[in-house]
């Protein structure tokens, strides 16, 4: 995967390594719930333009991140910036419209909303989705450019056979793929998918990796949690590594396997999930 | 004509006079009298036995009782200004000067052949002449048993929610189901006519009995099917529909009390006047409340409940049969929400929607300890109790259930998860 | 028993002035909780502002048109301070808040305190006289047999489902919008709405503010059909009467309140009707007698909401698809 003209190539595997081009920085996040420290990052940044994968034991902290990440928990300390604009104390639908989206671990379909509804509703600048907009405005042309939009982002995860479908009549699979589709439709700069892959059937898989690497060569950034270290190899250009709350080791995949603190961050705990 | 009236009227009252002369000791000369009234509101009622002193230039002249119409009179020497008293110790319990300071009243001046009639404007007992600490006193006693029956009413619904993430908007009418069977065994015509003590029994088994039963055949099935939070919610409250009028029609819409402990006198203690029963109901309620807590804490069904409650996958995962947790809670806190039902008959009356007027108070305890925890129901309970009873020092008694909703809205502005709660975790 | 008259009462009152009343007030609450998925359990402290409003407005010798805009105004501030605190929290918060504030709010109304402008217990009455007094409808009877309404309630009648045409030409082309599109997809799942970059709290306010402004606008219509305003008359009841109507015809439908307003209104009729004739002819014997009609009536109603609830959450005539409400 990785060409030595790479830019990650030359960085440093270590925690918390500066990297040359970040698009999304933290700095001491420390999240607790009682007195566990589910989340306490250092420092970390993500390159732009990158698939990054986080990886992790159950329990590490990875969902948490990604719920203060975009807005969705409040952290009890720490500061972090999207392209160098501070996200502290923004509110979640605030974070998605800088540019930054997330999807859920439990898929979120709209399940009363048509599949082409699912889409259309993530469209940005819409003004007919302010109450006098509503009313008064003149959002059908905007609504008719979104609607092309929104098929060409159908058709790309194979689902414009099913535009008028209800969401909640979708499988899985199709929802996860959904979802997918819906996240793009804002336009994000950082896509963060927390666990794409799981529930999902392996034919589906291939499919779904291949559209993550879709995006990076679109100019995304991704950011995604994953349990499968195959997976994690496969497509990503760095991995960070969280062990109860911590960035424990950061690196290319290769380098990653072969870290024996991440060996030992897995199979020291007792969830018996190896990767 | 005018003139004629006048001298008929002159007439009558003179033969009046001559007749009742012989009945009214002091109507002849000077005199000073009164008539003491306690009025609340649209009520008045005389009072009586209170004594009455009149001083000329510091020595006594006279001194009288009011009778059981509250007149009284006291003839004095001849024209001339007096020193009128009320003396405060003398007042029945409950009826105080609306003035405190005027209980002297210094120059009441009498004409020749004039019956001075004086006046005393007295009120009920709370809201003065009484002391502030006896007034407070008296109140938080109040308060803490109103706050125990709350609290005993919360737990059920408190645990319920953090098992199963229903909030029951037909616990109140479990409330009221608990003291309508006790009703029933303690003072129907047709049944056994026990002691409240005893028909408390059958009722607290009984409403846990229907709460096992709701949870069996109407909750358990509804989640089973994937049910989601609104719909149970909208079907909680079409239950207490059900509930409530039926209820009405069985109990008929009048209010009547338990057999027993209906009208008590009240006692002194600590200088706070209250009625025994306020205080055996707290008494009562604190060792039930100490019981629940040993439940919860000691018992490995109430770890077991309160694992769930925490949460419930970790729980099931760990081997817990949660379905068969969720039953108990069930049972339990239908029970003493059954329980917090009799209390509430004994405190004031069984009346068919007096669950439902509870439920209101019940979810501002809930909210403000901490919705799910069974302590924080207990201490929000006692907390929304004495805060709505003493508010009464201050607002006026039609707002006193405002209050419950205030801290309610207030809670949840500064601290949604409630005092004893913590703050949820998302994803 | 005259089954026949027991129907044309029925009838009569599927298409009158509660009919019409109700169908406005769960347009608003269909706003509320069919389309946005918010459970306003307070929905009677909207109609109550909006009748106090207007008839304070009147009886302090303003003119009945500014008292209608008061009464709107005053149900959009009620939104406000209820929404504000609750409308982050869970969906039973928002539900317990809403049924305490429209408890709060009767009592209030009720108290000596507020006497001066409720004038308490015994009520407003007799504001609405302009309106009456331009009734262009001429004196008679309009219908056939017993199914027919005099002048008076004819012009009330005209104005309430004129009333009930505009709000649905107004919510058909709120929810037709993409502004309807958000608020749907909040109801089916905030946390993807949020993700998606819609500010979740400031919809579901608009909607518990719009939907409160419609339910102001019913209870107006009561009030002024009534010429009276009562706090006794603004209980709890009525917010789920509006409920059981909005499930009945199908939540997040443009015709469900409509629809489910007269359904219901002529079953409960019918009901009332056929259970005074049964007890008159002795059907129940000694065990029921006719006040024990209403309470049982209330009990029957309870059952319906439960059963349509867990059997038919999408209405009466919803699809099978839209069963999936509120479920994971």
């Amino acid at each position: 995967m990785n060409s030595d003209a790479h830019p990650l190539a030359r960085i440093a595997p270590e925690p918390g390594v500066s990297k040359p081009d970040p698009i999304l920085v933290l700095d001491s996040v420390l999240r607790a719930f009682g007195g566990l420290r589910a989340v306490d990052v250092n420092h970390l940044e993500i390159q732009r333009g990158t698939i990054t994968s986080l990886i992790g034991p159950n329990g590490a902290g990875k969902t948490t991140l990604f719920n203060v990440l975009t807005g969705f928990d409040r952290p009890e300390a720490g500061k972090w910036e999207l392209n160098g604009g501070p996200l502290v104390g923004i509110p979640s639908f605030r974070v998605a419209r800088k540019g930054m989206v997330r999807t859920f671990q439990l898929t979120k379909s709209l399940a009363r909303l048509t599949v082409l509804e699912n889409v259309l509703v993530a469209a940005k600048d819409q003004v007919g989705e302010t109450f006098f907009g509503a009313l008064f405005g003149r959002w059908r042309h905007i609504e008719e450019a979104n609607e092309e939009r929104a098929m060409r982002e159908l058709k790309r995860f194979g689902l414009e056979h099913m535009v008028d479908e209800y969401a909640g009549s979708l499988s899985g699979g199709q929802r996860k793929l959904l979802e997918m589709a819906r996240a793009l439709m804002v336009e994000p700069e950082v896509v963060m998918l927390d666990e794409p892959m799981a529930g999902v059937n392996p034919a589906l898989t291939q499919s779904l990796l291949s559209h993550i690497m879709a995006l990076r060569d679109d100019g995304k950034t991704v950011v995604f949690i994953e349990h499968d270290m195959d997976v994690v190899q496969e497509i990503s250009d760095w991995v960070v590594v969280m062990s109860q709350g911590a960035v424990i080791a950061e690196g290319p995949p290769a380098h990653i396997a072969s870290n024996p603190e991440v060996i030992d961050a897995y199979l020291g705990r007792d969830h018996g999930e190896v990767p | 004509m005018q003139t004629t009236r006048r001298i008929l009227i002159a007439a009558i009252l003179a033969i009046l006079a001559v007749v009742l002369t012989p009945l009214a000791a002091f109507a002849e000369d000077e005199s000073i009298k009164g008539r003491l009234e306690k009025i609340d509101g649209e009520e008045r009622e005389p009072v009586g036995g209170v004594t009455i002193t009149v001083e000329l230039d510091g020595e006594e002249i006279g001194t009288a009782e009011s009778n059981d119409n509250g007149e009284w009179e006291i003839p004095v020497p001849g024209a001339g200004t007096y020193l009128v008293r009320l003396e405060v110790d003398t007042l029945p319990d409950g009826v105080a000067l609306t003035d405190p300071e005027k209980f002297e009243l210094p120059d009441v001046s009498v004409r020749n052949n004039q019956n001075k009639t004086t006046r005393f404007n007295l009120g009920p007992g709370l809201t003065s002449g009484v002391s502030t600490y006896e007034r407070v006193g008296s109140l938080f006693v109040i308060g803490l048993k109103f706050g125990a029956i709350i609290a005993l009413s919360s737990i059920g619904l408190s645990l319920i929610f953090g098992v199963t993430g229903l909030v029951n908007f037909a616990h109140g009418d479990l409330v009221t189901l608990g003291a309508v069977i006790a009703f029933w065994f303690n003072a129907a015509g047709g049944g056994p006519r026990w002691h409240i003590l005893l028909a408390a029994v059958p009722a607290v088994l009984l409403v846990a009995g229907f709460g096992g039963l709701q949870e069996r055949n109407l909750w358990r099935p509804l989640r089973n099917r994937g049910t989601g939070l609104v719909a149970m919610i909208v079907v909680s409250i079409g239950l207490s529909f059900v509930i409530r009028y039926a209820i009405l029609v069985v109990f008929s819409g009048l209010p009547r009390p338990f057999r027993d402990y209906a009208i008590q006198d009240d006692i002194q203690i600590l200088g706070i006047t209250t009625v025994p029963k306020n205080l055996a109901i707290i008494g009562f309620t604190a060792v039930v409340l100490a019981l629940i807590g040993l439940f919860l804490t000691r018992t490995k069904l109430g770890t077991a409940m309160r694992a769930v409650a925490d949460n419930s996958d970790l729980a099931e995962s760990s081997g817990i049969d949660v379905q068969r947790v969720i039953l108990v809670t069930w049972i339990v806190g239908a029970g003493l929400a059954g329980l917090g039902g009799v209390m509430f008959g004994i405190s004031e009356q069984v009346q068919w929607d007096m669950g439902f007027k509870l439920l209101l108070l019940i979810f501002s305890a809930v909210i403000l300890g901490g919705l799910g925890t069974a302590y924080g129901a207990m201490l929000g309970g006692f907390i929304v109790g004495v805060a709505v009873e003493l508010s009464t020092l201050v607002i006026p008694v039609e707002f006193k259930t405002a209050v419950a909703l205030a801290i309610l809205i207030a809670m949840l502005l500064v601290r949604p998860q409630g005092l004893l709660g913590v703050r949820e975790r998302i994803g | 028993m005259d089954l026949v008259k027991i129907l044309i009462d029925a009838g009569r009152t599927a298409v009158g002035v509660p009919a019409a009343a109700y169908a406005l007030s769960s347009i608003g609450l269909n706003l509320q909780f069919g389309y946005t998925g918010l459970l306003n359990f307070g929905h009677v402290a909207s109609m109550l502002v909006g009748a106090y409003g207007m008839a304070i407005t009147v009886d302090s010798g303003g003119p009945l048109w500014l008292g209608v805009i008061v009464g709107i105004v005053a149900a959009l501030i009620l939104g406000l301070i209820l929404g504000v605190p609750t409308l982050r929290l869970r969906a039973d918060y928002l539900a317990i808040v809403t049924i305490a504030a429209g408890e709060i709010l009767r009592l209030t109304v009720r108290s000596s305190w507020a006497a001066p402008l409720t004038k308490g217990i015994f009520g407003i009455q007799q504001f609405a006289d302009p309106f009456f007094d331009v009734n262009p409808i001429p004196v008679g009877l309009y219908g056939i047999g017993r199914f027919r309404f005099d002048e008076r309630t004819m012009w009330v009648l005209l104005l309430g489902w004129g009333l009930v045409a505009l709000a649905t030409l107004f919510m058909w082309k709120l929810t037709r919008s993409p502004w309807g599109r958000a608020i749907r997809a909040i109801r089916d799942d905030e946390d993807a709405a949020l993700s998606l970059g819609k500010n979740v709290f400031g919809y579901k306010l608009q909607s518990l503010m719009v939907g409160g402004a419609i339910g102001a606008l019913a209870g107006m219509f009561l009030a002024i059909d009534q010429q009276n305003v009562n706090p006794d008359a603004y209980i709890p009841l009525l917010t789920f009467y509006a409920f059981t109507i909005v499930i009945l015809g199908g939540p997040g439908t443009l015709f469900g309140p409509i629809i489910g307003s007269i359904i219901f209104w002529f079953l409960f009729e019918f009901l009332d009707g056929f259970m005074t004739a049964a007890v008159l002819e002795g059907w129940f014997g000694d065990v029921l007698d006719s006040t024990d009609i209403g309470p049982i009536r209330f009990a029957l109603f309870g059952i319906g909401l439960m059963w349509l609830m867990i059997y038919r959450p999408q209405g009466l005539f919803g699809r099978r698809e839209e069963m999936l409400i509120g479920e994971q």
